[in-house]
């Protein structure tokens, strides 16, 4: 059951040395009774506490980590229902299902096209996790071949799916040393799979057709010593994937329910059809999937689905920034064009990336609107004419621009009369109104 | 084991509102969409009832557009030239609603005239019998001089005229108001600004049962999370009996998807972006889903087959 804060600062050291970060044990108690904080960061708790509080310490949704040689994706450990509420932390893995039906050729050439896919947004690099190698002919060598063959080409993290114990067990021992996801347990081959799982230090999905079914069964497993465990509720629709997500969620979040305190496995790929696989793999990415399962490769359907990923682990307190400054794309010389936008990193990257497109060397100035995109800022204040001049005077643009005009995003043509003002001597131009309609402008007017 | 299933206990509810009226009520629609009323959060079916699921309006313009993109473009083909026949079409891919957004200018490039918006939307009324939304050019003196006129011809047809924000709202709700229509109320992504403009709109004397909230969203990787969080406050906030928050939510998520990179152009995006079509629609579908499992009620799409594959996505989620 969980401690509330009060009884768990009785069971912790009260000399308030702040060594674990926080003010006071009260604050750090606290703390830990919100599930914000580990217990580990207090170096001085007794042992017989630590043994009290290991309950109510551990977070409502377990960490769960799959390894390999080199890759690492961790899963879990969050503690809200709702992204505004705080953050969620832990993105969920994404992965590409193969099956060992397939000649070894095509195997390898699916996984090889994977491993290499990253794409670019705003300026990160986004990719797969890795690989769910599917036992279709219940054969355990050939299992075993199938991993075999993923591994010629890839290193990434995977999850291993049979019912059949004994073609599980060759299908780890294919990957010896790593530590992937055995899917999976279920009420008939629970017991060997706990074996298998507890011999390999592997975290093991549990299947169950209802929540009262897994909650059973991993009350069993945990009785066989094995802790990490991820859940496949068996819902396969829209309706009852996203209710039976919520009330995992729910159950771990607010009742602390231990036995359904683990990470969700989804399979968008029994979808059975692409366009309805993309939508049970965006809910699963918003509503509280800790694994992904996707039934092939397409840029065209992951790409919107790793943005989406980007977008919804977003912490809302902290939008995504650059460094306001004077940005030189395309090496500008003193009469090159002056563009002007915010700090927000999707308007930043979305305006950089067409300017850079167009090889036209441009000076783009990044005023400091506190994050926000162009409008929003607009709207609250923090993009107006005062704070573009600011700007020009702060980052010396008169220093390094021989031609005084300067472009205005579409969206703020009614800054241009006070910016004429703010800046005496300029000239002040509208652009577009949208980044996407840069280049055509620039070609046109500049 | 059996587990005990938390349910969350909701005091309020969010108003129903009626789009379109039929004959007998003084309008000409064959059919009007109910849309609102939730009792719990999107589809939890196990603790409150859902009773009008989230539907899909098709955005149409009353002349082709000079900047749609190509694969608008395919999809719509001749129709984009008549409103009439681009409605008609609509109604054929599936949509609940059709959305008429009245262009800055005419063909000639002259500003357009309140005639020519009045007989746009008339066009569309005879073409279809769906209830209709009529959004101004966005630009607040051009919307008021061409809704007025609109909500006046158009007298008893409970249309929904886009959009009411903070700097302009007087004349689009009054004119609402004399002649038995409905209104949009948008602000930008703030719960407290939403309710700020619901309650001057409703201090007017329209009744909340003929406002619908649009809290602005942006596309997938625009700005998508700052809507999809708004929308989960705004509708916890209606839950729990904030009457000022108690309105059925409309997103306009085709203008927000197709004037995103992914959604416009085909030549010289990186190779990783995949096939241009597929890739578009997806955009605008995930966009769609997502929302709508954040709380929307209404989703403003421009391609068909984003129609299809969110309306089938709705379908499986009102399915108890």
């Amino acid at each position: 059951m969980a401690l509330s804060g009060i009884q768990i600062y009785k069971l912790l050291p009260q000399t308030n040395c702040k060594d674990c970060g926080f003010p006071t044990c009260l604050a750090f108690a606290m703390k830990l009774a919100a599930k914000q904080v580990e217990l580990s960061a207090c170096p001085h708790v007794s042992e017989e506490a630590k043994a009290q509080l290991a309950e109510s310490a551990a977070p409502p949704v377990r960490l769960i980590t799959l390894k390999s040689n080199g890759h690492e994706i961790k899963v879990g450990n969050e503690v809200v229902l709702f992204r505004h509420e705080k953050t969620f932390y832990n993105k969920p893995g994404l992965f590409i299902r193969v099956r060992d039906d397939q000649p070894a050729d095509a195997v390898k050439a699916a996984v090889a096209a994977v491993d290499a896919y990253t794409v670019g947004y705003v300026g990160m690099d986004l990719g797969l996790d890795g690989f769910a190698v599917e036992s279709v002919s219940g054969d355990a060598a050939t299992f075993a071949a199938a991993i075999g063959a993923v591994r010629t080409v890839s290193g990434r993290p995977l999850v291993l799916i049979s019912k059949d114990a004994q073609v599980m067990a060759a299908g780890l021992g294919a990957v010896d040393g790593e530590q992937p996801l055995i899917y999976g347990a279920d009420g008939d081959n629970w017991e060997a799979m706990a074996d298998l799982a507890k011999q390999h230090k592997a975290p093991l999905a549990v299947i169950g057709s209802s929540l009262d079914e897994l909650a059973e069964l991993t009350e069993k497993i945990k009785g066989k010593g094995i802790e990490d465990m991820v859940l496949d509720p068996g819902g396969r629709d829209l309706s009852t994937s996203l209710v039976q997500a919520t009330q995992i969620r729910r159950l771990s979040i607010k009742k602390n329910f231990r036995p359904l305190g683990y990470p969700i496995i989804a399979f968008p790929c029994d979808a059975g059809d692409p366009a309805r696989e993309s939508v049970l793999a965006a809910q699963a990415i918003a509503k509280y999937a800790g694994f992904v399962v996707l039934g092939d490769f397409s840029p065209e359907k992951v790409y919107p689905l790793l943005v989406l990923r980007e977008n919804i682990y977003t912490d809302p307190q902290k939008p995504i920034q650059v460094q306001p400054g004077l940005y030189e794309i395309n090496d500008p010389k003193p009469e090159s064009p002056l563009l002007v936008t915010t700090n927000f990193s999707i308007t930043y990257f979305s305006v950089a990336n067409e300017v850079e497109a167009t090889g036209i060397p441009t000076w783009l100035m990044v005023a400091d609107a506190e994050g926000m995109s162009v409008l929003t800022a607009w709207a609250a204040g923090k993009f107006d004419a005062e704070r573009i001049a600011k700007s020009v005077k702060t980052f010396n643009v008169e220093d390094k621009v021989s031609q005084k005009r300067i472009v205005l995003p579409g969206h703020v043509a009614v800054l241009s009369g006070e910016l004429e003002e703010e800046l005496p001597g300029w000239e002040v131009k509208v652009g577009p109104r949208e980044a996407v309609d840069l280049p055509a402008f620039m070609k046109q007017v500049l | 084991m059996a587990v005990e299933i938390p349910k969350d206990t909701w005091t309020g509810e969010v108003h129903a509102v009626t789009l379109g009226a039929i004959e007998a009520d003084g309008g000409t629609r064959t059919k009007t969409v109910t849309v609102g009323g939730e009792k719990t959060l999107p589809f939890m079916h196990f603790e409150g009832e859902t009773p009008n699921a989230p539907v899909v309006a098709v955005e149409i313009k009353d002349r082709r557009p000079d900047d749609w993109s190509p694969l608008l473009e395919e999809a719509w083909g001749s129709a984009m030239d008549d409103p009439a026949a681009w409605a008609k079409a609509a109604e054929e891919a599936g949509a609940d609603l059709i959305q008429l957004s009245l262009s800055l200018t005419g063909s000639d490039g002259n500003p357009t005239t309140p005639q020519a918006a009045v007989d746009a939307v008339k066009a569309v009324l005879g073409a279809t019998g769906l209830p209709l939304l009529v959004f101004g050019p966005g630009q607040a003196d051009l919307d008021n001089e061409l809704l007025v006129p609109v909500a006046e011809a158009t007298k008893g047809e409970r249309l929904v005229l886009g959009l009411c924000e903070d700097k302009n709202y007087r004349t689009i709700a009054a004119t609402a108001m004399a002649n038995d229509h409905l209104v949009i109320a948008r602000t930008a992504m703030d719960v407290n600004l939403a309710k700020q403009l619901n309650i001057l709109i409703s201090d007017m004397g329209l009744p909340l049962e003929r406002i619908l909230m649009d809290p602005t969203t942006g596309a997938l990787g625009y700005g998508i999370e700052y809507g999809y969080s708004v929308m989960e406050r705004l509708r916890m906030a209606a839950l729990q009996g904030d009457a000022m928050t108690q309105l059925p939510m409309i997103v306009t998520i085709g203008i927000e998807t197709w004037k995103t990179k992914e959604g416009k152009v085909g030549d010289g995006v990186p190779e990783a972006w995949g096939d241009w079509k597929e890739r578009a629609i997806n955009w605008e579908t995930l966009t769609a889903v997502t929302l709508i499992e954040s709380a929307a009620d209404i989703v403003v799409l421009r391609h068909p087959e984003s129609v299809k594959r969110v309306k089938a996505a709705v379908t499986d989620l009102m399915t108890v």
